[in-house]
């Protein structure tokens, strides 16, 4: 109760709360709103918004529904979003704890494979592990996860620095808890609150990084997506503009609230930073 | 007696709604004579900065006046605008706050910082500015002040800081100073020369000092007037002779108590003495390895420490800080490993054991820890912070769990404090906990490491009165490190006073007391504010910092 009431302080953060469950709420009625196949032609092709009834949004180059297409490319975006920030906490996550934790030779070890991954320009390498991997929606969160792990192992380790200092862990460790306690049980919770905004702001920037994907024609073939259909009008943009827009407003809405989010549960997550501002 | 400087009337302060109390400062009433100090006492919570604050117009924010005056030189301040109380603080008020690290900029060089003063009133060239800075580096006593002038902040020590802070304070000469606890986090050789400083200056210059404290040992050390508050309301006032000899109100009393300035311990009986541990030829060198341009810097924190202690002993380790009585007692539990030496407990070297046995041995020696708001997992119920070192060691929770609850009411806690998380707590019940949690593993000897310094005196007093009924009743032994003798007269069979990484004197603590030997000891014996030979010690030991 009292998170979320610091939390809604956050005009901005409630907001974006909103949308972000505006965006979820379709990409779950996808399926009953739309169960055809985005992929499917239905109309003639060029129509613009409103100019046929039944079809708000209007058609693509293909005749297929644009409304349809943004439907289930939310749900695409999302899913894609959400498990590639887990995947990459789950490699982040223990990477920095460890590092953190033990110091001296295992951190130096475990920090010099996180810079090896930081000094490649991120999209470049994601580009590289989709085409290797030829693409498909596993790759790509693959590829998403790898490359946006670093920054997740580096903050925990940060915090496991300074935490692993403080006197309640000497006081585990004086009545001879494993390390694996110690980490798990006394100081993982304690940097739970950076590494939750962090995830907020993560997805967004995965849902971007799928989207230039399937921009450049890197997305899964089999799945429709905003990128995708960004990238498949970019040639017409001049005689039908709304087809780039209307799914790239989608995306820009997203990312906003996803970052509005993050926002507002650094606010509430870290009351003493929120009351100072 | 002329016109009071500054006169509180009738002041109340209004704490936001959710606070514990209504008013921070309910109806307090006192007036402030040039060319006096008065000492507003009290322990944390009491409001006795507040007024200080509400005159500085430094109110934290849903802090507000609800009514009441305070006239300085008859125009109210509570009343004024920023831009007037800006004017008026630093050029006719000035103040000195309890953290010098802090309060100074540490980006600055110390001559800079001095000159700004005069710069945000626009007054002096630069030139001059400079020159006053010296004079006034001078004035407090600062060795080779030429230099001082291009320091930085980091490069002075503790003392040192609080003088800069004064010289800031005192640059423009204003006509009252305020000081918040501006020696509670000093050592007590160096508390005893800021608190000459002070007392020196306001004679020489004149002016007014109100100065905030928790300690009555500093009170009969430089007070005129004594203003104790409690609660936000104030609950004795008077002349320092009479409130100290003859309090009234049994508040006064307590903290008067609590704090026996000419402290010697009583004569206790020497127990038998059949070791439990014994410390040989200790040593501990902190290295940090240098940059390509930084020589390498060596600290020596232990230098050859032998001692013994017997069981049922209470031995107290005292010394200032850096003198490397914390690093001893974590070498004893096994936070930090020492370079040489050994650490015998039971006669058992626990330096040569490994893995399970070590873990076995190590479990008899537990620590409770200085700070009792860093000393608990927040996000772990006490309970389970009790429990979890029986649990880390095989025994079943629930069984665990019930002896915690046993734990608590033993310390003087509801056994319902079990389901609750750590910032329900004050820091005195804190402490309590911190300390059920090191008995849960039922240890030999406990390591309290500055175990009182973050307290209040009146819970200072109820806290080293649990440790010596828990020492008894769980026959333990007890190693007391503290920088504060009168805690150390409190509590402690022996005392080893320790500076640089040497033990430089040892024995029974009534005769350290009672006759030193060595001169850094009497030292810091004549340093205790509020004893009565203080007089000539003082000036002898001012040139120090």
């Amino acid at each position: 109760m009292n998170f979320f009431k610091r939390f809604a302080q956050n005009r901005g953060a409630l907001i974006g709360l909103i949308i972000l469950a505006l965006v979820v709420l379709l990409a779950l009625l996808a399926p009953f709103l739309y169960p055809d196949s985005p992929w499917r032609m239905v109309q003639r092709p060029f129509l613009a918004p409103g100019e046929v009834a039944g079809f708000p949004l209007g058609t693509d180059t293909m005749g297929r529904d644009v409304a349809a297409g943004l439907a289930h490319g939310a749900w695409v975006s999302l899913l894609i979003g959400l498990i590639s920030t887990v995947v990459a906490l789950s490699i982040g996550v223990p990477l920095g704890a460890l590092a953190g934790y033990f110091g001296g030779k295992i951190d130096d070890a475990l920090m010099r494979f996180t810079e090896f991954f930081q000094t490649i320009p991120n999209f470049a390498l994601a580009i590289v592990l989709v085409a290797i991997m030829e693409p498909s929606t596993v790759s790509i969160v693959l590829a998403i996860a790898i490359v946006s792990w670093p920054p997740v192992a580096r903050l925990v380790r940060g915090e496991f620095l300074s935490i692993k200092h403080r006197e309640y862990v000497e006081a585990a460790r004086l009545v001879g808890q494993t390390h694996r306690d110690i980490i798990i049980k006394q100081i993982l919770p304690n940097t739970l609150s950076p590494v939750i905004v962090l995830a907020s702001l993560m997805v967004a920037t995965a849902i971007l990084l799928e989207s230039s994907l399937s921009f450049l024609g890197l997305g899964d073939p089999d799945t429709m997506s905003w990128g995708y259909m960004i990238g498949a009008a970019r040639t017409v943009m001049r005689q039908a503009w709304w087809l780039s827009v209307i799914p790239g407003v989608a995306i820009l809405l997203t990312v906003l609230a996803l970052n509005l989010v993050g926002e507002g549960l650094d606010d509430a997550l870290n009351p003493q930073l929120a009351r100072a501002r | 007696m002329s016109e009071p400087l500054l006169r509180i009337e009738r002041l109340a302060l209004s704490l936001p709604q959710g606070a514990d109390r209504l008013y921070a400062v309910d109806n307090v009433s006192y007036t402030l004579n040039p060319g006096e100090i008065l000492c507003v006492v009290g322990e944390s919570g009491s409001g006795k900065s507040m007024t200080a604050n509400a005159v500085m117009g430094l109110l934290p924010q849903g802090v507000d006046v609800a009514q009441g005056r305070a006239l300085f030189h008859g125009q109210d301040v509570l009343t004024l605008s920023e831009i007037e109380h800006r004017e008026l603080r630093g050029r006719r008020i000035g103040m000195i706050f309890q953290e010098p690290m802090t309060a100074l900029n540490p980006l600055m060089r110390v001559g800079e910082q001095i000159a700004e003063v005069f710069e945000a009133h626009g007054l002096l060239t630069p030139k001059a500015r400079r020159e006053r800075a010296l004079e006034l580096l001078e004035e407090v006593r600062l060795p080779d002040p030429q230099s001082a002038l291009r320091a930085y902040p980091f490069e002075l020590s503790g003392g040192q800081r609080q003088r800069v802070m004064i010289a800031m304070a005192l640059a423009l000469e204003p006509e009252l100073l305020i000081a918040d606890e501006p020696t509670t986090a000093l050592d007590v050789t160096t508390q005893a020369q800021i608190l000459h400083l002070v007392k020196d200056l306001q004679t020489r210059r004149g002016m007014a000092v109100m100065f905030i404290t928790h300690d009555f040992g500093v009170v009969a050390e430089i007070a005129d007037r004594v203003c104790v508050m409690r609660m936000g309301k104030i609950v004795e006032m008077g002349q320092a002779r009479e409130v100290l000899e003859q309090p009234q109100h049994d508040y006064t009393r307590a903290l008067i108590e609590a704090i026996p300035g000419d402290a010697v311990p009583p004569a206790r009986a020497a127990g038998d003495i059949k070791p439990l541990l014994s410390v040989t030829q200790l040593d501990k060198v902190y290295r940090s390895s240098g940059g390509w341009f930084q020589p390498k810097r060596e600290v020596v924190a232990l230098d050859g420490i032998e001692f013994a202690l017997g069981r049922g002993e209470t031995l107290g380790i005292v010394g200032e800080s850096g003198s490397g009585k914390s690093t001893l007692g974590r070498c004893i539990v096994g936070l930090n490993t020492p370079d040489r030496g050994e650490i015998r407990l039971n006669d058992v070297d626990l330096r040569a054991l490994t893995g399970n046995e070590l873990r076995e041995h190590r479990q008899r020696i537990q620590m409770v820890f200085q700070d009792p708001y860093a000393s608990l997992n927040p996000r772990i119920k006490v309970g389970m912070a009790i429990a979890q070192g029986p649990i880390a060691n095989g025994v079943p929770k629930a069984k665990a769990m019930a002896q915690a609850r046993e734990l608590l009411d033993t310390v003087g806690l509801d056994a319902s404090a079990a389901e609750r998380f750590p910032h329900e707590f004050s820091g005195g019940q804190r402490q309590r906990i911190g300390i059920a949690r090191a008995l849960a593993l039922d240890p030999q000897l406990i390591v309290a490491d500055e175990a009182v310094s973050a307290l209040d005196v009146s819970i200072q007093a109820q806290v080293l009165a649990l440790l010596d009924r828990l020492k008894r009743e769980f026959e333990l032994s007890l190693l007391f490190i503290t920088h504060d003798l009168r805690v150390a007269a409190q509590i402690c069979d022996r005392l080893i006073v320790m500076q640089k990484g040497r033990i430089v004197e040892h024995g029974n603590a009534r005769q350290i007391f009672l006759s030193p030997q060595h001169a850094y000891t009497r030292e810091l014996l004549e340093a205790i504010p509020g004893r009565q030979n203080h007089d000539e010690a003082a000036p002898a030991t001012a040139e120090a910092v």
